[in-house]
């Protein structure tokens, strides 16, 4: 099991339980975690499961892949540490992992 | 396969599919075996749905026969398993009207003025319709229609304004081509450097931004400026701080999104914006109309393309009644039965 942290637009807090190898938006989902809409379910072709990842886990997270900044050009207010969280598989490397979600999803 | 939509007369048909995704289109093949003409309406330019519009390169798994496939064929193979039965496909529109006339039967209209008069009406709208993405600024809403464009209707009444295209696909780089010549002023706003259009029209882009004719402007809009509808100023967030741009004209591509839309003005009743159906026909409330695929609910209900392929079977044997009710349905398999063959043009 990882832990993963949301952060909300308004400073508050939201702690996932994730199994391993599910991803960062399965996590939230699973977790009923407010504002990741995630309306395609995970298949990259939506954006709206946007996240700024915490400036200290940028290295161990990645960078986003091509397809993805594809997609990241549908969303909103587009930053250096932006991810689509279907795209960030979880690992034991990832627990603790801290991601804020944006204040909109389009 | 597509028609002159402004024909004034209304079309007179058996059933009317709203929705070209691949439940609707399915749906043709299980109408045409039970002899129910159709027409079909998509406020999409092409068939498909979400498989041809959100993922049509990706692979589907679970389509049974099929070990995978992509979004855009399984558009194609439908397409070419429906074709003896020459449905009128209806695309760029959006059926917005839809009620019961005196004689029983159903009227409709559509967004572009094509009237349909069916006996029967299958809604296979899936999530809704496909509707352009509305950026999440404050206030967006007072500039819709006057200064902020979705689409571009009339190229005409964009002449001389001060042009502020965003986004970095084929949209925003088609229509800045086409403005460029047209505009007093053109800026294409995109995230980022890279650009996911047709590498032709970036080149063409480029082009057009070294000769001083367009403006390329690497930022984010985060703000409009503008009183009574009329947009005056974007402030656009770049790597070197805010700049407000004069912008009359404001034209933002940020994909599709699907919308219930009209269909909730129907008097259908509604399962959290799902139209619920009974599980035998797959009908509504209303006699007559029935829902499948995405759009509908019952109990256990799967978003899955197979799950929206039974219930279009199911459901044209009980439009088949009401499409031909002297006519007895019998049941025959499509492997043995000579007269489904007929109608498949395969005997
Ligand atoms: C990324 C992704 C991956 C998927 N993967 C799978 C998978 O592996 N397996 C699987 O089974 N399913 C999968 N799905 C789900 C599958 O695509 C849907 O179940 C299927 O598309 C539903 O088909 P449909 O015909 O009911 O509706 P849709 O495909 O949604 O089509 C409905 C159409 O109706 C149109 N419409 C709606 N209202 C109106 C109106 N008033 N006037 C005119 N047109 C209208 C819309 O514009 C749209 O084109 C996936 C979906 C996504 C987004
Ligand atoms: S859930 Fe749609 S892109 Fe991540």
């Amino acid at each position: 099991m990882a832990k993963i942290t949301f952060i909300q637009p308004d400073g508050t807090q939201d702690v996932a339980e994730a199994e391993l190898g599910m991803t960062v938006m399965e996590a939230a989902k699973q977790s009923d975690v407010a504002g990741i809409d995630a309306e395609c379910g995970g298949s990259c072709a939506c954006a709206t499961c946007h996240v700024y990842v915490d400036a200290a886990w940028r290295e161990k997270v990645g960078k986003a892949a091509n397809m993805e900044e594809d997609m990241l050009d549908f969303a909103f207010d587009v930053r250096e540490e932006s991810r689509l969280s279907c795209q960030i598989r979880i690992t034991l490397e990832l627990d603790g992992l801290i991601v804020r979600v944006p204040a909109k999803q389009f | 396969m597509s028609s002159d939509s402004s024909a004034d007369a209304p079309i007179e048909t058996d059933v009317v599919i709203i929705g070209a995704g691949p439940v609707g289109l399915f749906a043709v093949f299980e109408l045409g075996l039970v002899d129910a003409k159709c027409h079909v309406i998509d406020i999409l330019p092409k068939v498909g749905g979400q498989c041809a519009e959100l993922y049509p390169e990706k692979p589907i798994y679970d389509v049974p026969g099929l070990p995978v496939v992509t979004g855009q064929e399984l558009t194609d193979r439908l397409m070419e398993q429906i074709k003896p039965f020459g449905a009128e496909m209806h695309l760029g529109e959006q059926l917005n009207s839809l009620r019961r006339g005196d004689d029983g039967r159903f009227y409709m209209g559509t967004d572009a003025g094509t009237q349909f008069i069916a006996k029967s009406v299958v809604i296979a709208a899936g999530g809704g319709s496909f509707t352009p993405k509305r950026p999440p600024l404050s206030g967006i809403e007072a500039f819709e229609g006057t200064s902020v464009h979705y689409a571009v209707r009339r190229m005409e009444t964009l002449r001389g304004k001060d042009v502020m295209i965003v986004g970095g696909g084929d949209s925003a780089l088609d229509w800045t081509l086409s403005l460029a010549p047209i505009a007093n002023s053109l800026t294409l706003v995109h995230r980022r450097d890279e650009f996911r259009g047709a590498p032709h029209s970036v080149d063409q882009m480029r082009a057009l931004v070294a000769a001083g004719k367009v403006r390329l402007l690497i930022g984010q809009m985060t703000g409009l400026q503008g009183d009574n509808g009329e947009l005056q100023t974007v402030t656009v967030k770049t790597a070197s701080g805010d700049e407000a741009v004069t912008c009359n004209a404001l034209l933002p591509f940020f994909g599709l999104t699907m919308k219930l839309g009209p269909i909730a003005d129907w008097g259908l009743n509604l399962h959290e914006n799902l139209i619920s159906v009974d599980t035998e026909r797959f009908e509504t409330n209303e006699k007559g109309i029935f829902a499948i695929g995405d759009i509908n609910w019952y109990p256990g209900k799967l978003k899955l393309i197979l799950s929206g392929f039974h219930e279009a079977a199911l459901m044209a044997q009980a439009a088949a009644k009401i499409v031909n009710p002297d006519k007895k349905v019998t049941f025959q398999y499509t492997t043995s039965s000579s007269s489904l063959q007929k109608k498949l043009g395969v005997k």
